[in-house]
């Protein structure tokens, strides 16, 4: 379980995020949704400690995210952006398994655990000695959740993941993720920007907007009981078709 | 032959890997110095010879250092034991003393300088201003104050002149001319003269070509020149050190008069003989010649001086003056540039020094250096280079590193990897490129730079082309450039390979090679 305890952050003048206080529960998938600049992102780096919130802490497993316990925490967490994130550098194989081989893991065991996850993530092994510039966008993406996967941390952070992509591998890959999401039971937070992927993916969808909370539920409650003019006004925006709508 | 090259090869790579230390390498050396005229060389070389006749100690002869500064410099600091100048020169540019023109008060002042001046050689070699006789005769000008009646003539004046203190600032005041001089080579004047670009210059008394290009000296009837009477500087610990070598300097007393002084000049600049052939005929025998020095190239072709007995000695030393120069550059550079992108703050003060480095003029770092090293030669030409090749690396290696994406950058924050680790298995290699293309812009300048080391005995094709300069020899000039040119293009040849060994393969690829769905 997560918990920014009273976190805010502001950049230069402009408020990100207003003092709030939310909790990821263990082994669900929450969505952390509203339009660009709304604060979304910022709580995910809060989490994985590239963003240090100006008040308040962030608790892991009941433990306060500090300077000494940063890394192992890190090490603890997959970070997925947009692209993968992956280094131009280094082929996909070596991308995959820089941190296990930097933490002294045997190369046996990096080879075998890479050979797991590309079946896992449904890419071809012979496709790994390949650089960044080489693959295709939902193969960088496959190979950044790879590299998130490496080390099996409980908890996964995804920063609009498959925004890049074009609709059909879009959808082929959200089909892949939430199966792996549901196989692994790992804590997931994943910001999007679109409601259908909320939807789809969600145990729990928080809505934000300027910085603030606007509501934290289901779908359905958002549909349903939406808690102010503005949920509706996002819903309608991105012309979600209501899912399990009745008849 | 091939034997003595590659002793001499040896040597030489000895002498660019030690450094500061080996100016006074034994203590049975004599080091003689000269400055970087024909006459200096010349006088440098039968001092040398004189002392080596006497057979008490090795002497080298340290030649074409620079200007005044660099081989008082070099003297003051021990790394020249003597070396011949003028009694004019050392009371106004040395001592600014205008009192001290008797030998007596200039051993008085130099005397807390450690520093002595003997063996009057016989000549005075006074500066004067001269035209072309022709022009002169026409414009009927014969002394130096009917220069004022002509604002318009076109004054072509030596740097050293220019900048000195009993030079042009002090001559214009004098005569009140109203002329604004331009700064000239010294050889390169005697051209622009003889082509009438120029007007007048400035020129020592005994200069060889003052006969060959029938030159009007001016008659200095305000009697501004003080005399430049030829003696040896030298430091007042030598005569005790080495008896025998400072008696044989004394039997130069009045050895050279004007006239001689003049006809030697003219041996090596005109009829393009060797400085130590010169000076070994003159001393007929009595001396011992030093290793044949750069001389003068007036007889022979250009194709034999550029692939002259020296080219793969001074090959050898500039290549060793840029490698010497640039590795620690490069490593210093790098760390610097390291320390610039993590502070913002630290990396404005350290972008300002070490550009600041670069406006200081190459002549005047290396005289501070050698006061600094107490000695001259490869060790402060290597500092100066290096000094000299901080900037682009440290430039390119902070912009490389604060130019990189910030998502990638934060994913190897974000991935757990220590600082240290993410600087040297992410942000360094993805800055490779940036940081190799500083390098080879040092390393370029370099080339270029390290021409200046002649000035200081360091060696490099900068001896052809400061003997070129010297003696007025264009094809001993080009002799050191286009070498030094050629090097230059084989240096950016060489990092364009060693981009393909440093920058990482998947950095060189073109997006999108070979992708698949």
């Amino acid at each position: 379980m997560i918990v920014l305890e009273n976190v805010s952050k502001t950049y230069a003048r402009r408020i990100a995020v207003h003092p709030v206080t939310l909790s990821f529960p263990a082994e669900k998938t929450t969505i952390l949704i509203g339009p660009s600049g709304c604060g979304k992102s910022t709580l995910l780096r809060m989490i994985v400690g590239l963003a240090a919130p100006d008040t308040g802490r962030v608790l892991i497993d009941g433990e306060a995210l500090s300077r000494e316990n940063l890394q192992a925490n890190r090490h603890r967490i997959g970070y997925v952006i947009q692209e993968g994130g992956l280094f131009p550098h280094l082929t996909a194989r070596e991308n995959v398994g820089l941190l296990a081989r930097h933490l002294g893991k045997s190369t046996q065991e990096i080879e075998a655990r890479i050979g797991a996850l590309a079946e896992l993530v449904g890419i071809p092994a012979e496709t790994l000695h390949r650089y960044p510039q080489q693959l295709s966008g939902g193969q960088r993406q496959r190979v950044g959740l790879m590299r998130a996967l490496m080390l099996d941390p409980p908890t996964l952070l995804l920063d609009e993941p498959l925004g890049a992509l074009d609709p059909v591998t879009r959808h082929e890959l959200q089909a892949e993720l939430k199966s792996i999401f549901a196989e692994l039971r790992k804590t997931v937070v994943l910001v999007t920007h679109d409601m259908g992927e909320a939807g789809y993916f969600a145990d729990e969808i928080i809505l934000m907007r300027e910085g603030r909370v606007v509501q934290r539920g289901s779908i359905d409650d958002l549909f349903e009981r939406p808690a102010e003019a503005y949920v509706r006004t996002f819903l309608t925006a991105q012309r979600v078709a209501r899912p399990h709508a009745p008849a | 032959m091939t034997a003595l090259l590659s002793a001499s090869t040896k040597a030489a790579i000895l002498c660019m890997l030690l450094v500061a230390a080996t100016g006074r390498a034994a203590e049975q050396t004599i080091n003689v110095g000269s400055k970087r005229f024909t006459e200096s060389y010349i006088l440098g070389e039968i001092l040398a010879q004189t002392m080596r006749g006497s057979g008490e100690a090795r002497v080298v002869h340290q030649q074409g250092l620079g200007n005044t500064a660099i081989v008082f410099a070099a003297l003051k600091s021990g790394a020249i034991d003597l070396y011949p100048d003028y009694t004019g020169t050392v009371a106004f540019e040395l001592l600014n003393r205008k009192d001290a023109t008797t030998l007596d008060a200039l051993n008085k002042a130099l005397a807390a300088e450690g520093l002595g001046a003997a063996v009057r050689l016989g000549f005075s070699n006074t500066y004067s201003i001269a035209m072309i006789e022709k022009r002169a005769a026409a414009l009927g000008i014969a002394k130096i104050s009917e220069l004022a009646l002509y604002p318009n003539l076109e004054l072509g004046l030596s740097q050293e002149f220019l900048n000195r203190r009993d030079g042009w600032r002090a001559l214009k005041e004098t005569y009140g001319l109203p002329h604004t001089a331009r700064g000239l080579d010294h050889g390169l004047a005697y051209e622009a003269l003889a082509a009438g670009q120029i007007d007048a210059m400035d020129v020592y008394s005994t200069d060889a070509k003052i006969t060959r290009y029938a030159l009007r000296q001016l008659a200095d009837d305000r009697r501004f020149f003080p005399p430049y009477d030829a003696v040896v500087l030298y430091r007042l610990d030598f005569p005790d050190r080495f008896p025998r070598a400072w008696a044989a300097l004394k039997t130069l007393e009045n050895r050279i008069d004007t006239a001689t002084m003049a006809r030697l000049n003219a041996d090596a600049e005109i009829a393009g003989r060797a400085f130590t052939d010169v000076a070994r005929d003159f001393l007929g025998g009595n001396g011992a010649a030093s290793r044949p020095a750069p001389g003068p190239a007036a007889r022979r072709s250009f194709w034999s001086v550029l692939f002259g007995p020296d080219l793969s000695r001074l090959t050898l030393q500039h290549v060793g003056l840029v490698g010497a120069s640039l590795v620690p550059a490069i490593v210093l550079g790098i760390l610097l540039g390291v320390w610039a992108a993590r502070s913002r703050r630290a990396g404005q003060w350290i972008l300002a020094a070490v550009g600041l480095l670069q406006t200081v003029p190459a002549l005047a770092l290396l005289a501070f250096l050698i006061t600094l090293m107490g000695t001259i030669g490869t060790g402060p030409a290597v500092v100066a280079l290096f000094l000299y090749g901080l900037l682009p690396i440290v430039r390119n290696t902070a912009s490389g590193l604060i130019d990189l994406s910030p998502p990638l950058r934060e994913s190897a924050e974000a991935l757990g990897l220590s600082p240290l680790a993410r600087l040297i298995r992410i942000e360094l290699p993805l800055a490779s490129r940036s940081i190799l293309a500083g390098a080879k812009t040092s390393a370029v300048i370099a080339v270029g730079t390290a021409t200046i080391a002649a000035f200081i005995g360091a060696g490099g094709y900068g001896e052809r082309i400061v003997a070129g300069l010297a003696v007025n020899d264009t094809a001993m000039l080009l002799a050191g450039a286009l070498p030094a040119a050629a090097l230059a293009l084989a240096v950016q040849w060489g990092f364009e390979l060693l981009e393909r060994c440093v920058v990482p393969a998947g950095l060189r690829l073109s997006p999108q090679n070979d992708a698949t769905g």
